[in-house]
């Protein structure tokens, strides 16, 4: 492709990604670094609130928020540096954790807490991901042919369904009284609670995910497989090569490179994992980098966010991805590079 | 299928969901598009059915209606005409200045009113309430005369009590609760503290938590946890209410929205074994905190949309939806006959429950509580380490926002 025709293709999405992507995390990161503080004042209230038998009124200092002219509520933007990444990461620990060489006490920090389950959540759900997904691509490849379209559609079904929907039917299955648990209960003669321990909320999270993404795995794999060259296959088994062999040999080696971009698209979702942590109501024992984002920007009673916090905490999560999925693209530049792609 | 008898069934329906949904009759007929925004509970549920028979009205019913509302009545114009509040929830429109003052349309509409149910704030009339509530006990009265336990006055004796039913074998677990871990856990330990008598700020709103008050507070919650589901954590006031009613638990403190559901002989296998009793005792007063629910009137509307909404909530709120829900909630309006399930409620108060401390700073309190007590429970901190953690947590909000 020209040089020319490539920009004309690739502008506008250049240019979308800027507008949508760029801007809004300069924003994010500049939020990082500065609070909002609202001007609060004490003041005497005089309340009456109702009690049961008559009303119950009392005068009390009050902090309140002033308002403007306008009857809006006054903020002073402060910059406070690197404040909000030390209050979500607690260096103090972090040195305490070296010193001591006890990197378990660094789980009572939230933020290493839920990093810790958001990183062996992606390393382990990877490569059941691509395996399982392989192995259905080659099984389904191998169907007789009338029966592959039903097939790819049940298979497709499980990433069909909306993500959270998918989670509560998981829990509504798992719960104390959930079909599942009573029969597991009734077969084991035991009393079952998935939803108590961290470890057994945290393989419900791994198995669901794998159930739910491994149908993407497949059906990129599967369309791979469709453009293999029959002729090299044919020969190899004139070669006197097996099935194992023309899997190592010529089947891995032509999807590599989606087997490399499932990878990446599974590794930036997962590090992303939160509608597990919603649906399956776990933060008190699991929580994910995505759901302490969120709990920051959710309104608290008396109606606050707290935007710095949060966008500290999405500037790491943003940062983690980008190390996590560095030797992946890594692999494709040099890959690119040598022309192989 | 006739034609015919298809329009006969459609009918029918039509004819006895109008039966069942709108024999609220109304005095006023509304001309103004009204919407309103409320929590989702029983009580909310006639409130908007018979403010819905003056016409032109939506409501919209939610349990998750805190995080809207602050927002949607900031806009301008609001995005809701009326907001159903409660002391907790009604802090942040104060605080911005959303709602309006009602004095004017008190006097002018407003005869109906007892004097209890004007909210006032810095001499101003700012909501009408329509209900009390707290959490308090309910137990299977059944269970208890059988084994011969009498009524848990102290959280001890609700210990000794569960221990009983434990050994007894006659339900699942004996006890249950809101503990889901976030507002619900939060509020427990609010409950509990209060009840020991503890006061959560010092001066200049610093936490004044971590105290030997602190710690009885959250061992006892611990203590109860040996007796619950153990998935506690994801158990919030439905859930535990579904334990009651399908005889899964044999006691618990709950909101007292929840007792008329639980001689609902539709959804409940226990009707008419639930007694109601007092919120237990802590050290100084009962382990439960009081409040109110009522109705506010948004700031950026026009003043006719205004005059319209106050007249559709005295609709909503008269002695005629009383007589017709009398238990679905402990309402303060004339016309209210306290019937068995608001003894519990009612005793609760009798015994010195104070009010929920609502306020600015309280907001930011209950969220740190939310997510740090559950650390406590799951055994990763101990009672020392969780409450200076939530004074951790808290300084941190407060900083933020500007309070400290």
């Amino acid at each position: 492709m020209k040089n020319r025709d490539f920009i004309f293709f690739v502008g506008p999405s250049l240019v979308a990604m800027f507008v949508c992507i760029a801007i809004p995390l300069m924003f994010v990161l500049e939020q990082s670094f500065f609070v909002n503080k609202k001007v609060y004042k004490e003041v005497e209230v005089e309340s009456c609130v109702a009690g049961f038998t008559g009303q119950i009124c009392s005068v009390e200092m009050q902090t309140k928020p002033q308002l403007d002219e306008k009857g809006e509520i006054i903020t002073q933007k402060e910059f406070v540096g690197l404040e909000s990444y030390e209050r979500l990461i607690n260096f103090d620990a972090v040195k305490k954790a070296f010193w001591q060489q006890n990197f378990l006490e660094l789980e009572n920090v939230k933020f290493f807490s839920a990093l810790r389950f958001t990183v062996t959540f992606c390393l382990i759900t990877l490569p059941f991901v691509i395996i399982l997904g392989l192995v259905i691509a080659l099984t389904v490849n191998n169907l007789l042919s009338s029966l592959k379209g039903p097939i790819i559609f049940v298979s497709l079904l499980p990433f069909i369904i909306t993500p959270i929907i998918g989670a509560l039917s998981i829990r509504w299955l798992f719960v104390g009284d959930g079909i599942i648990t009573a029969f597991l209960e009734w077969l084991t003669n035991s009393n079952i609670s998935m939803f108590s321990n961290s470890w057994t909320l945290e393989l419900m999270m791994i198995l669901y995910r794998i159930w739910h993404v491994c149908p993407f795995a497949f059906i990129v794999f599967y369309a791979g497989l469709q453009t293999i060259n029959k002729e090299m296959l044919e020969s190899a088994i004139v070669d006197g090569a097996n099935r194992y062999h023309r899997l190592r040999f010529i089947i891995i080696p032509h999807l590599m490179p989606l087997i490399v971009f499932v990878s990446l698209i599974h590794l930036m979702d997962s590090y992303r994992v939160f509608e597990e942590i919603i649906a399956f109501s776990s933060d008190a024992y699991v929580i994910s980098l995505q759901w302490l984002t969120y709990d920051f920007l959710r309104l608290d009673d008396t109606g606050n966010r707290y935007i710095s916090s949060a966008s500290a905490s999405s500037i790491l999560t943003m940062i983690g991805i980008s190390i996590l999925l560095y030797p992946l693209i890594k692999k494709t530049w040099n890959d690119y590079r040598e022309g192989k792609l | 299928m006739k034609l015919k008898s298809i329009i006969a069934i459609l009918t029918a329906t039509f004819i006895s969901t109008s039966v069942w949904g709108g024999h609220h009759a109304c005095d006023y007929k509304n001309k103004e598009e009204l919407t309103m925004l409320s929590n989702s509970y029983d009580a909310w549920k006639a409130v908007t059915n018979a403010m819905a028979s003056c016409g032109n009205f939506t409501a919209t019913l939610d349990k998750d209606f805190q995080q809207k509302h602050s927002d949607a009545l900031a806009a301008n114009p609001s995005l809701y005409d009326i907001v159903g509040i409660s002391n907790g929830s009604i802090t942040p429109l104060i605080n911005a200045g959303t709602v309006r003052p009602l004095d004017d349309l008190v006097k002018k509409y407003g005869s109906q009113l007892l004097p209890n149910q004007l909210i006032k704030i810095d001499g101003k009339i700012m909501a009408i309430a329509m209900s009390v509530n707290n959490q308090h006990m309910m137990y299977r009265e059944d269970i208890f005369s059988k084994l011969g336990i009498s009524e848990p006055k102290t959280w001890s004796d609700v210990l000794s009590a569960a221990e009983k039913i434990k050994a007894s074998g006659m339900v699942e677990y004996p006890y249950g609760g809101a503990f889901k871990s976030g507002w619900n856990i939060a509020e427990e330990f609010v409950n509990m503290y209060l009840g020991n008598g503890g006061s959560f700020f010092g001066s200049g709103n610093a936490p004044a938590i971590n105290n030997a008050m602190g710690v009885k507070s959250l061992e006892t919650l611990k203590k109860l946890t040996a007796y619950m589901d153990p998935e506690y954590l994801a158990s919030d006031s439905t859930y535990a209410q579904k334990q009651m009613q399908q005889e899964k638990i044999a006691m618990g403190v709950l909101w007292a929205t929840r007792a008329a559901a639980m001689d609902n002989a539709e959804e409940s296998k226990v009707v008419g074994k639930i007694k109601m009793v007092s919120a237990p005792m802590g050290d100084a007063r009962p382990a439960s905190s009081l409040w109110w629910d009522g109705i506010a009137i948004a700031k950026n509307i026009s003043d006719a949309e205004a005059e319209a909404a106050f007249q559709v909530i005295m609709e909503g709120i008269d002695k005629e939806m009383v007589k017709a829900n009398n238990d679905k909630a402990v309402w303060l309006i004339d016309g209210y006959k306290a019937g068995k399930s608001a003894m519990g409620a009612k005793m609760t108060a009798d015994n010195g429950a104070v009010p929920y401390p609502s306020g600015t700073r309280m907001g930011a309190m209950h969220g740190a509580l939310g997510t740090v007590v559950p650390d406590f429970l799951t055994g990763k901190k101990s009672a020392k380490e969780t409450l200076a953690a939530i004074e951790d947590a808290y300084i941190a909000k407060a900083k933020e926002q500007g309070l400290m």
